[in-house]
């Protein structure tokens, strides 16, 4: 039976109210919880796609949406509302069961992510002592929606799309696993709230690599550009979801940012430190670090242009692979054989060694731009 | 186990986020890896060389700003070059040296826009462009200034320009052409550092020497291939002889020194500007032209090196006011026919890529 974890205000005052009896605590504990997860999921979706509007608008030189309530704050409401009321078609020749599926098989996954996502001390739905083996393994199965949204459509650029789909999320989940296991070995546990607890320094330091292994393989996995070849608009029109309207194309929309909001909140809790941090409250910290995460990857989708396919998979298999097992002997090694030595000397070799590492590699990939003779 | 596996065909276009204007293509794939494209034209044909017939040689001028609507400023130019060509005009030379400063600041737009669509084909969301935009919205400025239009501009007549231009003109062009080529290099630096885009466009879509003579391509496509070849050298019209210039070409032909080729030009345009602005006369801006013109019988063919490559109007004379024949050699249906060749075999991310650094306008290619 997992541990479940102290709760947060509200349910300890209902928990005083009730005698002290096991089964409805725990029952009031998880309704209450869940309602509170869906609440802050979709408040936080809304946010991210806010948020990305305007602050993508800022770095393309122009204002963003600013029309909808005081500086566009509604504009997501009113975007939901718009979805909401058009019109919702199956195409004639759908698989329609799988059709009608596709869009829950993508979103439920994502939402379970958050379960065990501590937002403060103890602070989650439950405290799984395999919190990331079961983010891991979730995180995986939206995919499958995707994929049968892409082919229930019997439309020819969603089947391009989840041809794409299926090589790339296959491929990057390895390098994603691989790029935690260094985390785990230097926590020494699974669970989402002790990895919290181990980090006396967060661990993108101590793990810079598995840092950003981790970080470019999620925005594989969440399909964020450079990475976003199955809805690459300009070659294959919005890709999987091409043929879907109303709430079914609500649904997805929100998956990818749900998705987006989980990843975040991942690398927080992974790497960042989570809730820990001085002055503010635990829970402050934690939405300040997840915003800070996902405004990094608005940087990078207004800054690069897109890979092709076959230099998606190369970049998988060829540099993040190698880099990640590397990563992982080595944090082995720091971890069995200098158990005692000083932290911050490991955090200067690991960087030191990453910095060498991702140097040597880009040698293999160089493909320099030279000046043409004038 | 042997899988049974069919090709299938999928359309670009004429609707569909990538294509320039309404241009078409239809693929067929086997996977991702193009088998076989169709071109297909036309959606935008408005029969401009049938209506010039009709109308006088100065009404034409307004739709030779239909054609190139990313460039009237050289359509005008190539066809009121053609009519004088035709008639035997000398046009005054503070006329062709305006002529060059809009033609190069033309230019300069044309080539922002490309290379903007090319990035944007190669999926940086549409940051690249409007930065772009922002460069390309001074130009359109300076021609707001000129002639009151910001599109169709219908500046150029025959034997000169419609009006001189006003005081402000000068100093805001010197502004503009000093903070240019900070911005180019910056922007070039941004892109041309960048991995991905060096992977994207490096050895992709090889266009070689012989095919892009044979095929007639012209501008930076051409020039892209390594063959110096630019009109304003080559045949010079106006008073580009005047000028000192030099023509970038490319290596090998790929989208990289398409891209390459297009950002020296700017550079070189810049230069261009600069000397005209030093060496501009002052006097007349027309010639005496008889109000109802009509020139010689006879034929001519007039040509300028367009942002896109050789602009040519054909003309035919019958001695009254109307032309008795208007062809038009336009750069962008010429560019296209190399595209079939380099997307076969090609997969459909990299054709999109191809597609958008030849840079058509389909209002040229369809006019």
């Amino acid at each position: 039976m997992p541990s479940f974890g102290r709760s947060l205000f509200p349910i300890n005052f209902l928990n005083s109210m009730l005698p002290p009896d096991w089964p409805s605590g725990f029952w009031s504990h998880l309704i209450i919880f869940i309602a509170i997860l869906f609440v802050f999921v979709l408040a936080m979706a809304m946010a991210f796609i806010y948020l990305e509007r305007r602050v993508l608008g800022r770095f393309q030189i122009r204002i963003g949406p600013n029309r909808v309530g005081p500086f566009g704050l509604l504009q997501p409401v009113a975007d939901t509302i718009k979805i909401l009321i058009k019109e919702d078609i199956i195409p004639l020749n759908a698989d329609k069961l799988i059709h009608l599926l596709a869009p829950a098989v993508a979103f439920i996954p994502v939402l379970m992510i958050f379960a065990v996502i501590p937002f403060q001390n103890g602070a989650s739905l439950v405290d799984l002592n395999i919190g990331i083996l079961y983010i891991v393994a979730i995180s995986s199965v939206s995919v499958v929606g995707m994929v049968m949204a892409g082919w229930s459509s019997n439309n020819k650029y969603a089947l391009i799309s989840t041809m794409r789909v299926i090589a790339q999320v296959v491929s990057y989940e390895i390098p994603l696993a691989l790029g935690i296991i260094g985390v785990i070995l230097f926590s020494g546990t699974l669970s989402m709230n002790g990895i919290v607890q181990a980090q006396n320094i967060p661990f993108i330091l101590l793990q810079p690599m598995g840092f950003l292994i981790y970080f470019l393989a999620a925005l594989a996995e969440i399909n964020r550009t450079p990475f976003d070849l199955l809805e690459a608009e300009g070659e294959i029109v919005a890709g999987y979801n091409i043929e879907y309207s109303g709430i079914k194309f609500a649904l997805f929309f929100l998956t990818e940012y749900t998705e987006a909001v989980a990843i975040s909140a991942i690398i927080t809790t992974l790497y960042l430190g989570g809730w820990k941090g001085p002055f503010l409250p635990p829970v402050l910290w934690f939405l300040i670090k997840v915003f800070a995460v996902f405004i990094l990857i608005i940087w990078v989708r207004a800054t690069i242009p897109r890979l092709r396919i076959d230099q998606v998979m190369g970049f998988a298999w060829k540099f993040l692979l190698p880099l990640a097992l590397i990563n992982l002997l080595i944090t082995g090694i720091q971890v069995v054989v200098l158990p005692n030595i000083s932290l911050w000397a490991i955090v200067i070799m690991n960087i030191v060694i990453t910095a060498i590492l991702i140097l040597l590699w880009s040698r293999f990939f160089r493909l320099r731009g030279d000046k043409i003779e004038v | 186990m042997v899988l049974k596996t069919e090709k299938f065909m999928i359309n670009a276009g004429p609707q569909h986020p990538s294509t320039h204007g309404v241009f078409r293509m239809r693929f067929t794939l086997d996977g991702e890896v193009i088998q076989d494209v169709e071109l297909v034209f036309g959606y935008l044909h408005r029969g401009i060389e049938k209506l010039a017939e009709g109308l006088t040689y100065t009404q034409d001028i307004v739709f030779t700003d239909r054609l190139d609507y990313l460039a009237s400023m050289t359509n005008n130019q190539a066809y009121v070059v053609s009519v004088e060509k035709l008639a035997g005009i000398q046009v005054p030379e503070r006329a062709e040296y305006i002529r060059v400063i809009m033609s190069e600041l033309m230019r300069i737009s044309s080539h922002l826009m490309a290379v903007g669509f090319l990035l944007n084909d190669l999926g940086a969301f549409l940051t690249p462009l409007l930065y772009m935009y922002r460069e390309r919205e001074k130009i359109l400025d300076l021609f707001d200034m000129v002639c009151g239009q910001r599109l169709t501009y219908n500046y150029m007549r025959i034997g000169g320009l419609s009006q001189d231009i006003p005081e402000e003109f000068l100093p805001a062009l010197k502004k503009f052409i000093d903070s240019l080529p900070r911005f180019i290099d910056e922007y070039d630096q941004l892109l041309a550092q960048n991995e991905i885009m060096l992977v994207r466009t490096k050895n992709v879509g090889i266009l070689s020497r012989e095919s892009a003579i044979n095929n007639s391509t012209a501008g930076p496509v051409l020039r892209g291939s390594g063959v110096k070849w630019d009109i304003r050298k080559a045949d010079p019209y106006s008073v580009y002889d005047r000028f000192n210039f030099e023509v970038p070409i490319g290596n090998i032909g790929d989208i990289y020194d398409r891209y390459r080729v297009r950002i020296e030009e700017m550079l070189q345009s810049i230069s261009i500007l600069k000397q005209a602005i030093e060496q501009l006369p002052q006097g007349e801006i027309q010639a005496k032209v008889p109000r109802s013109f009509r020139p010689p019988k006879g034929e001519a063919y007039g040509h300028i090196e367009g942002p896109k490559g050789e602009l040519g109007f054909y003309l035919v004379s019958d001695g009254s006011v109307n032309p008795y024949r208007l062809h038009i050699r336009p750069p962008s249906l010429l560019n296209l026919t190399v595209l079939r060749e380099l997307l076969i075999g090609v997969k459909i991310a990299d054709a999109m890529a191809i597609f958008g650094s030849i840079d058509i306008c389909v209002g040229e290619v369809d006019r």
